[in-house]
């Protein structure tokens, strides 16, 4: 494997650069696959049916708290990578560990916020709005999930194999995908709660 | 080769013109009514210069092929390196856009003729029917009229028809093609059919829509008829058909399918058409607000009336 | 229901109790003959764990091929149910089964795995790559496909096939109208089968943005390769649509959410349009490399090179944007009003002119050539007149207004069979054969393959034309039946007969691929077409790695440069070449994936539980995973190039 050390470490094999590139592509897809969603969101935010509208059952505060910790968590990735540029294994891996816990405490509050819409009969079922919101949120939820296990990997990997080309490239992609769970709840936060509260 | 090549296309020619000008004419290229007339113009100018197309590509592809195929050059011929001409291109990308434009034209003026009031009829009031489907029947309600029937219509002639459309069911699509093209009928939504026969007749109607098991027998008949006949319709309705109820019309729309039935008084006043709106939809609520006081309730004994 | 109800066909008849021991000898008849030739193991090594591109693009075909087969025998089976009035042969719900079937199969498990398969081989051998950029997710994608597949196909014996067409419209798809399983075969096979597309998209744009040989700019590219390259990203960027539409379609069936039902909110014309916003892209992922196939094949036998190399690039990149804003004319009737009608009506026939301009390319690359009938070259010459047909009536029903008269009838049925025969499937077997010789090492035969593409085109004309007619005489589609007072039966006999003669073709294809085997020629060495791009350029058969020495491209024609010009392709040293290790993880992963699916469907849900962290595992057994692929030595590669030189009359 040709190692070009001119480069930083994620981008110094030509295998590197191919995940990178794939890596942006899958993300251009993952793009489309939330606007279909909030497409189908606001198609179907007025149609409650029976059940709740969005003001009615949206809380602030666990919304804000979520937001914080994801924003604060994408902070702490950035910071990870960049450690992981200077090559301070122990550093990369403390901000790993800091995003992970911070990722799971959204997961945290995320589950709350969903126990109380189903608390007060805002449940998958009840309407169209609630399984467009529901859905929504879910499968950004399910992707902060699966994202935590693939971070903790990660940083197990780290943990045991170094630095290395394979492992600051997989951490790099890790903190790409980071980022856009990051970028996608801002648009949530935005266009979903703020805007369901006004 | 090229000989197969041009026997096929003069059988397709043939047979196409045969059938399109020949005895029995086609449905949808037979219109009794203004909007049919109007679709049915648009197809056939359509067919005329698409044919032209299809006809020029063809004489290009025969004539290079004859000219240019291998037996017909010198053999040590060498076919030279050609990238392209800018004026050919554009004269390529020039011509159709020239014909897109005047299609464009003409398909924008007719889908708003189809979308209102059938040209020569504006000054007339518009009867309103509420045609809703279900699995697998329509029911025809008159508000006007206070009258109910199940997959057969009267209409007079020479005045236009508002059809109101919705499904108690899958999405269905309200068609006759002697009159006009179709347009679907959903669950959640009311949609606006412009028609109207300008002479009598009995025309085929039905849900062109797949719904499910019973789709291909989900039809309709339609009778056009003068305007004093139609009077005579209603009047006889009037004195002999039976009350519909609320327990007959839950009967009427369980699955299956039901001859002809006629019944005085209409679904609309305990079943109400999906009017409301949801919110979501910038569609269909412009103009529904003139036809709103259907409200006639004119409720006499009725017996029987049985029109299998 | 009845969980045990639930596997039993809802409307069980002798044809589909004949099918299922048909397909139960089949299988054990594969497995006692693997066995007994002791194939097992090569099996595994040499094709379930592979990953090199060439093989698994042989699998794709297969597939296509199996599913072209399926596909097939549902027409036949609706064009015969057809062709009489008041025919008994199949009842309502078996016929609901069966076109739905076959729409499915036909687009997305014949059409779909066939271009994939061209993508597969071809895309990097014209890049002059070594493999696509993630081969193993390659395999990955071509194994979700492929149990996607089976998990659809296997529906007609074990609790029944879907039956509301193969758009699956909201309500009828819903639980309340569609009471068998059928419609959850639909949402989860597709969606397995839709996730493994997906990743090819991902793989092929990476592969061709960043895998090209030196000196191949995007605008040296050969033009299959454009159009392989937008293609896929059509691909990514309309199945994620077509993903959540599906998560939600499942969600509406196995969870009683509200998304598409009649009541609580749900908005049944959501479905249709997010439906289309796929749906029709996706059919621009068919045609588009059907394109880049007639544009290689047409240049090789006019002898000549490709008209308006540029204009071709464009107007592919064109169509491909105005192909997510034209959606909506698959619904004109659906209430929008005339403003919303004229905007989709326009941006519709707007589509005829970037294909009018690849038209007259393909003519003005006839001028002044030297044409040559061989088999490829006379599919793609019977394309021309038969798709600029079914193109000319796209633009008849892109009117709205008269589109009223055309929906759902069989002049639409006419319109996209019209489209989609002549321009993918004459595509897909115009490239079969143009490349059988570089995959198999042998030709097929000349005399059968054009008894083949005349007897298909004269079925097709005499299966399709007539639908114009009888659409136009208000035969509305996906009719079981008719009465005898319509008039339609002299018609669709015909088509029936028509559909008849399209499946001898079919025969005979398959007798031509047996009879050539048998007596084919094998030294016709690696450019028997006399071709021009660098697929040609390599041995034949394609050694693993390709190209030992990876080739130089100064122009659009590499191969042809090198032959007549005295372009020097292969420059300096062989060097030690770096490839992947296979893997049985994406095949085993698929398996559970199909057993995941089949849970889903059932909502037996331990079972997808399990399978679930099962997945979960191979993708964490993946993330650890240690696999820095393998060497192929200077001396290997200097000995395998001697054989396939030594071995094949090279050159003519």
């Amino acid at each position: 494997m040709k190692v070009d050390n001119s480069l930083p470490l994620e981008y110094s094999t030509e295998e590197n650069n191919l995940k990178i590139l794939g890596f942006w592509i899958f993300i251009g897809a993952e793009i489309m696959l939330f606007a279909t969603l909030f497409t189908a969101y606001f198609t179907l935010v007025n149609r409650t049916g029976n059940g709740p509208t969005g003001a009615e059952i949206f809380e602030i505060t666990p919304v804000l708290i979520e937001t914080i910790l994801l924003l604060t968590s994408s902070f702490t990735i950035g910071l990870g990578i960049h450690a992981m540029r200077l090559n301070k294994k122990k550093a990369t891996m403390g901000f790993f560990i800091v995003t992970l816990i911070l990722g799971l405490a959204f997961l945290g509050v995320e589950i709350y916020e969903f126990t109380h819409y189903v608390h007060v009969g805002a449940g998958l079922q009840v309407s169209a709005f609630t399984a467009a919101l529901l859905t929504t949120l879910g499968t950004h939820g399910l992707h902060v999930t699966l994202g935590l296990f693939w971070g903790f990997f990660i940083l197990l990997q780290i943990k045991k194999r170094g630095l290395t080309p394979e492992t600051a490239n997989k951490s790099f992609i890790f903190s790409l995908y980071w980022h856009f769970l990051d970028i996608i709840w801002i648009f949530i936060f935005s266009f979903i709660y703020l805007k369901g509260m006004m | 080769m090229k000989l197969k090549m041009k026997w096929i296309l003069l059988t397709m020619v043939i047979t196409i013109s045969t059938v399109l000008t020949g005895c029995e004419p086609l449905l949808v290229l037979d219109p009794k009514g203004p909007q049919a007339k109007t679709q049915a113009d648009d197809i056939m100018l359509s067919i005329w210069l698409m044919l032209g197309i299809v006809v020029v590509v063809l004489a290009i592809l025969v004539f290079v092929l004859l000219k240019y195929r291998a037996s017909n050059q010198p053999k040590d011929y060498e076919p030279p390196h050609i990238e392209g001409n800018h004026l050919v291109e554009a004269i390529c990308v020039g011509i159709p856009i020239l014909i897109v434009i005047f299609l464009s034209i003409v398909s924008v003026k007719s889908n708003y003729e189809v979308e209102a009031t059938p040209a020569g009829y504006e000054d007339q009031e518009p009867l309103i029917i509420y045609a809703s489907s279900s699995n697998w029947k329509w029911h025809f309600s008159y508000p006007e009229e206070n009258i109910e029937t199940v997959n057969y219509l009267y209409i007079p002639e020479d005045r236009p028809i508002e059809f109101k459309l919705y499904s108690y069911g899958p999405i269905t699509s309200f068609w006759i093609p002697q009159l006009g093209g179709q347009k679907y009928a959903m669950s959640d939504m009311i949609t606006t059919l412009h028609l109207a026969a300008d002479q009598p007749g009995e025309f085929m109607g039905r849900n062109a829509n797949f719904s499910g098991a019973g789709f291909a027998e989900n039809t309709f008949e339609v009778t056009a008829m003068t305007p004093a006949e139609y009077q005579e319709w209603v009047e006889e309705v009037h004195e002999t058909a039976p009350r519909l109820t609320e327990e007959k019309f839950e009967e009427l729309i369980e699955p299956g399918h039901l001859g002809r039935s006629t019944y005085t008084g209409t679904h609309l006043e305990f079943a109400p058409p999906p009017e409301h709106d949801h919110g979501s939809s910038d569609t269909e609520v412009e103009e529904d607000s003139h036809s709103e006081d259907h409200e006639k309730h004119d409720s006499q004994d009725t017996n029987e009336h049985s029109n299998h | 229901m009845d969980f045990f109800d639930r596997f039993a066909v809802p409307h069980p008849s002798f044809l589909i109790y004949a099918s299922m021991v048909g397909i139960g000898l089949t299988m054990l008849a594969i497995v006692v003959g693997i066995t007994y030739f002791k194939k097992w193991g090569y099996l595994w090594r040499e094709w379930i764990t592979t990953v090199d591109h060439k093989r698994i693009g042989i699998m794709y075909l297969l597939s296509a091929l199996l599913m072209l087969f399926r596909g097939g025998v549902d027409g036949i089976m609706m064009r015969y149910q057809l062709s009489m009035p008041e025919n008994t042969f199949l009842d309502s719900q078996h016929y609901n089964e069966v076109f739905t079937t076959h729409g499915v199969v036909m687009i997305l498990f014949m059409a779909m795995p066939f271009i994939i398969f061209f993508f597969n081989y071809l895309v990097p051998l014209q890049i002059g790559a070594r493999d696509v950029a993630f081969p193993r997710l390659n395999a990955l994608s071509f194994w979700l496909f492929f149990m996607g597949m089976g998990l659809f196909n296997i529906s007609f014996i074990v609790g029944g096939s879907p039956d509301a067409g193969w758009t699956s419209y909201f309500p009828l798809a819903g639980n309340e109208f569609s009471t068998s399983v059928g419609t959850n075969y639909y949402m989860i096979a597709i969606q397995i089968a839709g996730i493994g597309t997906l990743m090819t998209g991902i793989n092929f744009i990476t592969t061709i943005l960043k895998m090209r040989a030196p000196g191949m700019t995007l605008m040296k590219m050969p033009m299959f390769t454009w159009s392989a390259f937008i293609a896929n990203v059509i691909i990514v960027f309309a199945f994620p649509v077509l993903t959540v539409l599906l998560a939600m379609g499942t969600m509406d069936r196995l969870f009683g959410t509200n998304f598409f039902t009649t009541d609580n909110g749900g908005m049944d014309m959501l479905w249709a349009n997010l439906f289309w916003v796929w749906g029709h892209p996706e059919v621009y992922i068919l045609i588009l490399p059907a394109f880049g196939l007639y544009s290689e094949i047409i240049p090789t036998f006019a002898r000549r090179n490709l008209y308006g190399y540029t204009s071709m690039v464009a107007s592919m990149v064109i169509i491909s944007l105005l192909s997510f804003f034209v959606w909506a004319h698959h619904f004109f009737t659906m209430g929008q009003g005339p403003l919303a009608n004229s905007i989709f009506s326009i941006s519709t026939m707007a589509i005829a002119v970037p294909t009018g301009v690849k038209i007259f390319n393909w003519l003005f690359t006839l001028w002044k050539g030297k044409i040559e009938f061989t088999t490829p070259m006379l599919y793609s010459v019977l394309f021309i007149p038969l798709f600029t047909l079914g193109g000319v009536t796209g633009v008849m029903l892109a009117m709205s207004a008269a589109d009223y008269q055309y929906h759902n009838t069989m002049f639409l049925v006419a319109h996209f069979h019209n489209v989609i025969i002549p321009g993918v499937v004459y595509a897909m077997l115009a490239g079969l054969t143009f490349y059988w010789p570089k995959i198999f090492g042998f030709m097929l035969n000349e005399r059968l393959g054009k008894w083949t593409a005349w007897t298909l085109s004269i079925g097709f004309v005499l299966a399709f034309i007539p639908m114009y007619i009888t659409g136009l005489d208000g035969q509305a589609r996906r009719m079981y039946t008719y009465s005898e007072s319509t008039g339609f039966s002299l018609l669709n006999m015909v088509s029936f007969v028509g559909a008849a003669i399209m499946a001898i073709a079919f025969v005979l294809l398959v007798y031509n691929i047996y009879y050539s085997i048998r007596y084919s020629p094998r030294n016709i060495g690696s450019d028997p077409w006399d071709a021009r791009s660098l697929e040609w350029a390599t041995h034949t058969p394609v050694p693993e790695y390709n190209f030992a020495i990876t080739p130089q491209v100064a122009s659009t024609q590499a191969f042809w440069d090198s032959k007549k010009n005295g372009h020097e392709l292969f420059k300096g040293d062989i060097e030690k070449i770096h490839m992947p290790n296979n893997s049985g993880l994406p095949f085993i992963m698929s398996c559970i994936f199909f057993v995941f699916g089949f849970a889903m469907i059932f909502s037996i849900w331990p079972l997808a539980i399990i399978t679930l962290i099962g997945i979960l595992a191979c993708m964490t057994y993946r993330s650890f995973e240690k696999d820095h692929g393998r060497y192929i030595s200077v001396e290997e590669i200097k000995e395998t190039e001697k054989r396939l030189r030594g071995a094949k009359n090279e050159g003519r």
